[in-house]
């Protein structure tokens, strides 16, 4: 048998007075294996990696129990930098992690720590750079990188280290769907090739599950199970949409590869999409024309139209750094703009005051949380609606049952932005502006955001939600009105409905598109055009566990 | 071609740099001789214009010059509004004395402007302006956190957190403004206070969380293993410190104050230096931990760290020996100072022998395309 890398024996922790994150946890990570960790948000899936990389308890507080091993050795009471030299840890935002300059020093910075001699050093920052992909970018200050390479270079920091096992907190949560692929496929190609044990957790499932050799599955309660993707995802509660499409129509094994899923697919019998309706023309809340953001001497948004109906959700989609958040602070009045024109109801928001824009359009900017600044939820809600009393309801609607007397930083991810939202809608805006509210949400959360933007579509306001995510997309843009508009480098490159902005784009489709074509986006929507097939008792080939092909 | 290999572009060693501008700044600070000031500055800003760095901070420069414009300007200004303390040389404006009541007694504000006033205020902001472009010189020259790297071992925890204090403020000017702008999109306090609130809570709040997760990404990379010293020996090396710190302090104070017991002067201040140095050798032998490309110490850094030592000197020898050319009297035309011209040829051709900082945003393909006259090293050695 072979020794595990990293033994977990009987792991605890606790905060005091509360309920344990983790029970008595048992695992193991063996050479040159990618573990995918995996749940809910909130489970504790980011004390479990700080536990392994000695961030917990060390800066977070809280009790912990039980022995982490590496080769056998007990690391349990090692602080991270004693532990540096075999886990390399990287957490979620790089950025916030970098200690010097330049891309170059960040690489050699560990092992200066290690106190390598020179020699090697430079062998190893060479060499990484390599792995990488970075080389070019060697003498770039770090702070200019775009995210993906900020990621990289992040990951090469620890890598020259030549660390056992890395570890990563949700790597790819800020990075558009590119971005993404290039930092996974790092990932793998470090398995692969160099033969270095990974522990990631990750969100969007679906990038990471062809890649991952084994999962931990966090379901809540404390417990970790352990096991293959293919036999975890049966019974997961957060799954992506090609296993949510195999688990409804009862694909064995459960595919989890588009590859594999489109093997299934072949023998899947679908009645016809429902036809959309056409879209009944609403008045424009929110008409931009030529719109144009100059920051310094760089174009931010080149001369972009657009119009957001009333009832309307308009995904914008693009990747980091094409306009999308100059887009919306212009649109919301206080970006500024070089050039043209925006007018809600026939008021142009640039030149209200701060308080009329507020009334005009709402706007929840990345950082949520900085617009938050009381001590409890009652008294944000009292200060944002001015003693009106609006506050709470909207509240209620948006995400029932959170506390008043709660601390808005004690509250979960999709409690806050809950709240946040709440705030910026007490002055009951016509037009609603969202920039990538979906950063760092479980498929769950994701839904209900997508549920609330509907609703708040419904009441007769138009949505402008910024988002990477092209499944959330299709979950929240699937009305006959609703569009996506794509940003690239300021400029506005497609607007139109939903099936057809993303079914044009490689990149951008949604895993069911992938799939099955043309005009399928959601798993919903299949699961009923194979009901409606069943029903009409044409063949009932469609749910057979017939192929058995091994993978 | 001349000087080698050690010529080839690279960044010089910082203190080389930092040393020659300090020397400048030294010689400037000793003499208010117009032309001896104007030649300073110029090699400052030739040198610094020939060999900077195209990273941001080589830029800087201008920022400095304008500062020193600045600073000329308002000394002028203020010997002309306070003209009164300055009765002789020339009336240029006659303009009238405002009086002034009686608690600002000794203070004439206007009155007559006297060449005398205008001069010396010149004389007085050149210098100052001096100083404060040869600064600059060195810090478009070299990255002051590169300076900080090159501490002593000893002091590395202390320069790490310069440097990253020095990382920091930026992020703070960022998170101000981006919570600055969030606040606008919601309503809240109005007041003074509950403004300032509604920008300080958010940003302290963000602040703190970057402070922890840059912390425990430091921790993660190894930043501050422990070394193999016993608690008794950080106590000797932490006395050791002590002890030659409070001998530099006295030391200096002896020497700069010519009452103090001569005894205090000089031996002091030898022997402050020794127990620090001792302190510093001992606290390095623990550290386990090294430099990745080192700056490395050449002759153009001695040629330019020795031209700066020459270029005090002679400041310091003019400002010793004649005074009458060093603090020049306002009514007559200063002779030139060949000391300091001298001395400010020898920083010219110092700080020449440095080479060419390595280019980093645009690359220049060495091997295809023309070579520049004068510039045949670079492909041929």
């Amino acid at each position: 048998m072979t020794e595990a890398l990293l033994e977990l024996r009987g792991i605890g922790f606790a905060h005091e007075g509360h309920a344990p994150v983790l029970r008595d946890v048992t695992l193991e990570v063996l050479e040159s294996e990618l573990v995918l960790v995996s749940g809910p948000t909130g489970v504790g899936k980011s004390t479990l990696l700080g536990v392994v990389g000695g961030q917990v308890p060390r800066f977070s507080g809280g009790v912990l129990s039980g022995s982490v091993l590496v080769d056998g050795r007990d690391v349990t009471l090692r602080p991270p930098r004693e532990r540096a030299a075999d886990i390399g840890y990287v957490g979620q935002d790089p950025a916030r992690g970098f200690v010097t300059d330049t891309v170059e020093e960040e690489l050699a910075y560990g092992m200066e720590q290690l106190g390598l001699d020179p020699t090697t050093m430079r062998r190893r920052v060479e060499e990484t750079l390599d792995l990488l992909g970075i080389a070019d970018l060697r003498d770039r200050d770090l702070r200019t990188l775009s995210g993906g390479q900020q990621q990289r270079a992040a990951i090469g920091a620890v890598l020259t280290m030549h660390p056992r096992l890395l570890v990563l907190d949700e790597p790819t949560s800020a990075l558009d769907p590119t971005a993404a692929e290039e930092v996974l496929a790092t990932l793998t190609r470090l398995v692969a090739d160099v033969g270095t044990s990974v522990l990631v957790a990750e969100h969007r499932l679906e990038r990471v599950v062809p890649f991952a050799d084994a999962m931990w599955l966090l379901p809540g309660g404390g417990t970790v199970l352990a096991g293959s993707p293919r036999d975890l995802l049966a019974t997961s509660p957060v799954v992506p949409p090609l296993v949510a499409l195999g688990r409804e129509l009862g694909w064995t094994p459960l595919p989890l590869s588009v590859r594999e899923a489109r093997r299934h697919a072949r023998e899947v019998a679908l009645g016809p999409a429902a036809q959309p309706l056409p879209a009944s023309p609403s008045e424009p809340v929110l008409s931009a024309r030529g719109v144009t953001v100059v920051h310094d001497d760089q174009v931010a948004v080149r001369e972009v139209d657009l119009t957001l109906p009333a009832g309307t959700v308009t995904a914008l989609m693009g990747r980091n750094g094409s306009g999308k958040s100059s887009l919306l602070w212009a649109l919301q009045g206080s970006g500024g703009r070089a050039s043209g024109s925006v007018s809600v109801g026939g008021a142009d928001p640039v030149s209200a005051s701060a308080a009329v824009r507020r009334g005009l359009v709402a706007l929840l900017p990345q950082e949520a949380d900085d617009l938050l600044y009381l001590e409890t939820v009652a008294e944000e809600l009292d200060a944002a609606d001015e003693g009106r009393g609006t506050g709470r309801p909207m509240l209620d609607r948006l995400v029932p049952g959170v506390p008043d007397d709660a601390h808005p930083r004690d509250l979960s991810e999709g409690q806050r932005l809950g709240v946040a939202l709440a705030v910026v809608l007490a002055g009951d805006p016509p037009a609603v502006l969202l920039d990538e509210p979906t950063r760092g949400l479980d498929y769950g959360a994701k839904a209900a955001l997508a549920t609330v933007l509907r609703e708040l579509a419904d009441d007769g306001r138009a949505v402008l939600v910024s988002t990477h995510d092209v499944e959330f997309v299709v979950q929240v843009a699937d009305r006959p009105g609703d569009t996506v508009a794509v940003l690239a480098e300021g400029e506005l490159i497609a607007h139109g409905p939903v099936a057809d902005v993303v079914a044009q784009s490689p990149a951008f489709a949604p895993q069911v598109h992938k799939v099955l074509g043309a005009p399928w986006l959601r798993v919903g929507d299949v699961v009923r055009a194979v009901e409606v097939a069943g029903a009409a008792g044409s063949a009932g080939s469609a749910g057979s566990a017939g192929s058995g092909s091994g993978v | 071609m001349i000087g080698g290999a050690a010529r080839l572009p690279r960044d010089l060693h910082p203190v080389a740099w930092w040393v020659w501008a300090l020397g400048l700044a030294a010689a400037a600070s000793s003499t208010t001789n117009p032309f001896s000031l104007l030649v300073l500055a110029g090699v400052a800003v030739q040198v610094a214009l020939t060999r900077r760095s195209d990273q941001p901070w080589g830029a800087s420069l201008r920022l400095y010059l304008w500062l020193g414009v600045f600073i000329v300007m308002m000394r002028v200004v203020s010997r002309v509004l306070l003209g009164g303390a300055f009765p002789g040389g020339r009336v240029l404006v006659g303009l009238p004395e405002i009086p002034l009541p009686d608690i600002a007694a000794g203070i004439v504000l206007l009155g007559p402007v006297t060449s005398d006033a205008v001069l010396a205020g010149l004389y007085d902001g050149l210098r100052l302006a001096t100083i404060v472009v040869c600064v600059g010189a060195a810090n478009s020259l070299a990255n002051p956190k590169r300076l900080l790297r090159s501490v002593p071992p000893a002091l590395y925890e202390v320069g790490t957190a310069l440097v990253v204090a020095v990382t920091v403020l930026p992020q703070l000017a960022d998170s101000v403004r981006r919570v600055h702008a969030a606040q606008g999109l919601r309503a809240g306090a109005r007041g003074r206070t509950g403004r300032l609130r509604r920008l300080l809570v958010p940003v302290l709040e963000d602040a703190l969380d970057r402070s922890l997760s840059m912390a425990a990404g430091m921790d993660a990379r190894g930043y501050g293993r422990a070394g193999a010293q016993t608690p008794a020996q950080r106590r000797r090396t932490g006395a050791l410190m002590l002890a030659g710190l409070c001998g530099l302090v006295v030391g200096t104070y002896a020497v700069l104050d010519t009452t103090a017991p001569r005894l205090l002067a000089l031996p002091m201040l030898a022997v402050g230096t020794l127990l620090a140095a001792v302190a510093l050798r001992s606290a390095g032998r623990r550290v386990e931990r090294s430099r990745y490309r080192p700056d490395r110490w050449r002759w153009p850094e001695l040629a330019v760290a020795g031209s700066g030592l020459v270029v005090a000197f002679c400041g310091w020898w003019v400002n010793q020996h004649d005074l009458v050319r060093a603090y020049p009297a306002l009514d007559i035309v200063p002779a030139i100072d060949l000391w300091m011209l001298v001395g400010g040829v020898v920083a010219w051709v110092g700080g020449l022998c440095a080479p060419d900082q390595r280019r980093r945003v645009r690359r220049r393909s060495v091997v295809a395309g023309p070579v520049p006259a004068g510039r045949e090293w670079e492909v041929a050695s």
